[in-house]
């Protein structure tokens, strides 16, 4: 494995503990999809393993090397192997620059380009993602282009560097669902090509199926089941997982699983419940899990589950 | 089946300094008494600009420059602002995707609840019998009443909306996304909730979303807008065995499915510059059946079968 | 923003004009003053007439000269002072609001304390601790307007810090400098705008305030606020026009930079809806 994060941590200031113990590890090439609800954490992971955060306690391990404790300059460095994608195109660049601004701007800083040659890479770019002709948009605002293309300008910028590692955070979530594949496609395109790892951030576990090599399910800053895409999918483990594929529409006609309804919401990050933290919502709980927190089980097959139905 | 609401032919533009915005164009349908009708479309389509003007509330610089809205016989675009107030939200009330636009952050449930109520006539006892009784049938306990906004979750925020807009049995309640913002398990509960009131008290429901699928699964009939018209419009279960409209099938097959494991497919293109829409069909540059017809004759909604209508030049 | 828009509104038009006919009195005083602002012209304690339209002092000096002339020094005392507070003050607000931490906490203390002082009680010890002289007047007022640039900008830059393309920036590795000057200066620039137009007018009461109390020039220079002090002793004495004029330009000036910044104000607060 070229990328090994093991993050056992917990969340920020603000004693809310929003990821708690979390590991995981992604490997060259790998498309890894962290599936959670909002509340689950799964924001802060993708930005701790870009060292955007620091963990309060765990490591982050980037390439074979610990990246925890870098300081902002050396990560500075690093930075260009390392990319995201946020869910708002529209808050990703700064409404004051153009288009070509924006594009030219990591290249001029890194590679120490002239702005010329810059904007030329910029041009290349907006070609290569498909928003052409590069002349309509390089003298653009934000604002002027539709969520799509602005999220192909985002990608295309993310992408300048050559990065090895990317961590797309609900890039489709705001956009219009009918070109919804279409940047998936252009992500999945990138990483074929450039043989990219990616940290996968989702709420739609359809979606994540049909991209992902692994899954991990987050419930309150906890991984609750981790596995092959294809596993976690089509035999669920956890109620949790069963329960998000019941709710999910198309999704449960489709899949022979057990349907589980969970009662109630997802709770208070701040204050998780004890124990197993579905235990209040979960249709299975059992005395053990109102005061237990399960442990992670290994059921194998590279698949792993923190439940005590599995123990 | 009584009619309800009756909307003729409506027109709603945006008169903005950048250009106008045709934002609604020409959109005639019907709703019964206890059917649920949900208005499908992405960004640009139209749907929440139709959703505020069922109330006629349609926010500057926007405007209805024509139709009708016929709310139980009655036009309420004829109305006077005095007796619109008193329709809004007694015979036609409207929930928000974002619960803060009807829930003041700084009082509590019970107060704003009751107020509303007393707005609409009834008096302080009553009020509170009726607020305690619609509470309760949103699946919440009365300890909500005490709380503030911030207590509650995003669930139980849209759980008082719902309640506050059917506590005073309106014909009509108007939905606009009321699950985007939260997540697929309480979706799935407030869709429930949605479903068992329309049974319960024979609301009317227009649910105003992004998501063919959630239509499909829990809607009467379906209407599908894009650029401000009407694509294709017929009973949910017609829709869904005779999709005829290419916009239709595209939104159908960008969804997700598990099983066929290859990534959904997707339309080219952008959405439609509405100062500046494109000549013909306005769906024309990004369908891929587009002739030279679709380019210069718009398409009139035709019946294609029974309750099954379809702008399209090739629908059969 | 084009120009012709800003000079289009009434309010920037008006206060603009004002401010403009002060600035051609101080650069062009030579030309315009009739006669020598500190020697005597003619007999002293005269009314405006037509020799002299102002009136003469008590020394038989033309009072149009010394307004005339005093521009000069109440401009550069007001142009001096908001330019080193408005740029020590930004650059502090900017750093401190963008790092945060430490800094941000030990220069907000620092900044509120001197806030929290009347602006004219500080300017004046500092002045008298400086030493009277017009420079150190500038010094003075200066540091009294710092904590508003601070304020303005860092509370500007905290709300901008959050925004998206900031973190983007971050993790597209941009240095820090850049970030800051690139990326928040730009957005912060159209309330920088607002606070120093509204500051000029302020600074003008304040520098006003110091040279009434004489803490800004020596005699015999000109100067509206000295004038002011001076000419209080005659005024019962019927000589109203000693305080008159100097008291409506210190006014009227004060007034245009007010105008100007209100106009600010108001484009800009139009742009950003």
């Amino acid at each position: 494995m070229v990328m090994d994060f093991e993050i056992g941590l917990f969340g920020r200031k603000r004693r809310i503990r929003a990821v708690d113990n979390v590991s995981l590890g992604i490997g060259r090439g790998e498309i890894y999809g962290l599936v959670g609800e909002s509340g689950s954490g799964k924001s802060t992971i993708g930005r701790i393993t870009l060292r955007l955060y620091k963990p309060t306690s765990g490591k982050v391990f980037f390439d074979g090397r610990d990246i925890t404790n870098l300081s902002e300059n050396r990560l500075r460095e690093l930075r260009r192997k390392m990319q995201l994608i946020p869910q708002d195109p529209y808050s990703a660049i700064n409404p004051a620059q153009t288009i070509g601004e924006a594009l030219a701007e990591p290249l001029i800083v890194h590679e120490k380009m002239s702005r010329l040659e810059a904007l030329e890479k910029a041009y290349k770019a907006l070609e290569e993602v498909g928003l052409v002709p590069p002349d309509e948009f390089i003298k653009r605002r934000p604002y002027e282009l539709s969520g799509g293309q602005l999220q192909r300008v985002v990608i295309a910028r993310a992408m300048l560097l050559g990065p090895s590692y990317v961590v797309a955070d609900e890039p489709t979530s705001n956009l219009d669902a009918s070109i919804r594949a279409s940047i998936i496609k252009l992500l999945l395109d990138f990483k074929n090509r450039y043989n990219l790892s990616m940290l996968f951030i989702t709420h739609d576990i359809a979606l994540i199926s049909l991209i992902a090599n692994r899954i991990g399910v987050l419930y309150l800053g906890q991984l609750v089941e981790e596995g092959p895409a294809e596993k976690v999918v089509s035999s669920p483990l956890h109620p949790y997982t069963k329960a998000l594929l019941t709710a999910t529409p198309l999704a449960s006609e489709e899949l022979e699983i057990e349907k589980i309804y969970l009662k109630g919401e997802i709770g208070d990050p701040s204050n998780p419940p004890k124990g197993c933290r579905l235990h209040p919502r979960c249709p299975f709980a059992l005395e053990k899990c109102r005061s237990l927190e399960p442990p992670t089980i290994n059921v194998g097959g590279n698949r792993f589950v923190k439940c005590w139905l599995y123990s | 089946m009584s009619t309800v609401l009756i909307v003729k032919d409506l027109w709603v533009k945006y008169f903005t300094s950048s250009g106008v915005i045709n934002a609604v164009s020409g959109v005639s349908f019907s709703l019964s008494r206890g059917e649920m009708l949900a208005v499908v479309g992405e960004s640009g389509s139209g749907k929440s600009t139709l959703g505020y003007a069922l109330l006629n509330m349609v926010p500057k610089p926007g405007r209805i420059v024509k139709g009708e809205i016929l709310l139980d016989g009655v036009n309420i675009l004829k109305l006077s602002e005095e007796e619109l107030r008193k329709i809004r939200g007694s015979k036609i009330s409207i929930v928000f995707q974002d619960p803060f636009t009807t829930l003041d952050p700084l009082r509590k449930i019970r107060d704003q609840f009751m107020e509303f109520l007393m707005e609409h006539g009834i008096d302080k006892n009553n009020a509170l019998k009726i607020a305690r009784e619609y509470i309760e049938a949103v699946g919440l306990t009365e300890r909500v009443l005490d709380s503030y906004p911030h207590q509650l979750s995003g669930g139980q925020k849209q759980r008082v909306s719902i309640a506050m807009a059917i506590s005073l049995n309106p014909s009509v309640v108007v939905a606009d996304e009321p699950t985007t913002a939260l997540d697929v398990v309480v979706q799935k509960q407030i869709m429930d909730l949605i479903s068992d009131i329309k049974r319960r008290y024979s609301s009317s429901f227009i649910l105003i979303t992004h998501d063919l699928a959630l239509a499909l699964e829990r809607a009467d009939s379906v209407m599908v807008m894009y650029g401000g018209y009407v694509m294709e419009m017929a009973n949910k279960n017609e829709l869904a065995k005779n999709m005829a409209h290419p916009y239709t099938k595209a939104l159908f097959e960008s969804l997700p499915r598990i099983k066929q494991r290859t990534l959904p497919k997707y339309l080219t293109g952008y959405p439609p510059d509405l100062r500046n829409p494109p000549p013909g069909c306005i769906f024309h540059p990004r369908c891929p059946f587009a002739s030279e017809k679709c380019r210069i004759m718009k398409p009139e909604l035709v019946e294609i079968s029974k309750g099954h209508f379809v702008a399209c030049h090739f629908a059969r | 923003m084009s120009f012709a828009l800003i000079l289009k509104n009434p309010y920037i038009a008006s206060g603009l004009a004002i401010v403009l006919i002060f600035v051609a009195f101080a650069l062009f005083a030579d030309v315009i003053a009739p006669y020598s602002p500190i020697d005597a012209a003619g007999p002293p304690l005269q009314p405006p007439n037509k020799l002299f339209v102002m009136g003469t002092d008590n020394l038989g000096r033309d009072m149009f000269s010394r307004i005339v002339y005093g521009s000069r020094i109440v401009l550069m005392i007001v142009a001096m002072s908001i330019s080193l507070s408005g740029f020590i003050g930004s650059i502090l607000g900017l750093v401190s609001g963008y790092i945060g931490g430490v800094l941000d906490k030990v220069l907000s203390f620092v900044m509120d304390s001197i806030y929290a002082f009347p602006s004219l009680i500080l300017a004046i010890a500092l002045s008298v601790a400086l030493g009277p002289s017009p420079v150190n007047a500038a010094i003075a007022i200066a540091v009294v307007y710092v904590p508003t640039y601070f304020r303005m900008l860092r509370g500007h830059v905290i709300s901008i810090k959050n925004e998206g393309y900031i973190e983007m920036a971050k993790a597209l590795g941009l240095p820090t400098t850049r970030i800051i000057l690139r990326h928040i200066l730009p957005h912060v620039l159209k309330t920088l705008m607002i606070v120093f137009s509204m500051n000029s007018a302020d600074a003008i009461l304040t520098e006003a305030g110091l040279s009434f109390i004489g803490l800004t020039v020596q005699p015999p220079t000109p100067d509206w606020g000295f004038d002011l002090y001076k000419g209080r002793g005659f005024v019962l004495a019927g000589a109203w026009w000693l305080m008159a004029f100097p008291g409506l330009c210190i006014t009227l000036l004060a007034f245009g930079f007010a105008l100007i910044s209100e106009g600010v104000s108001r484009i800009v607060g139009v742009r950003l809806r």
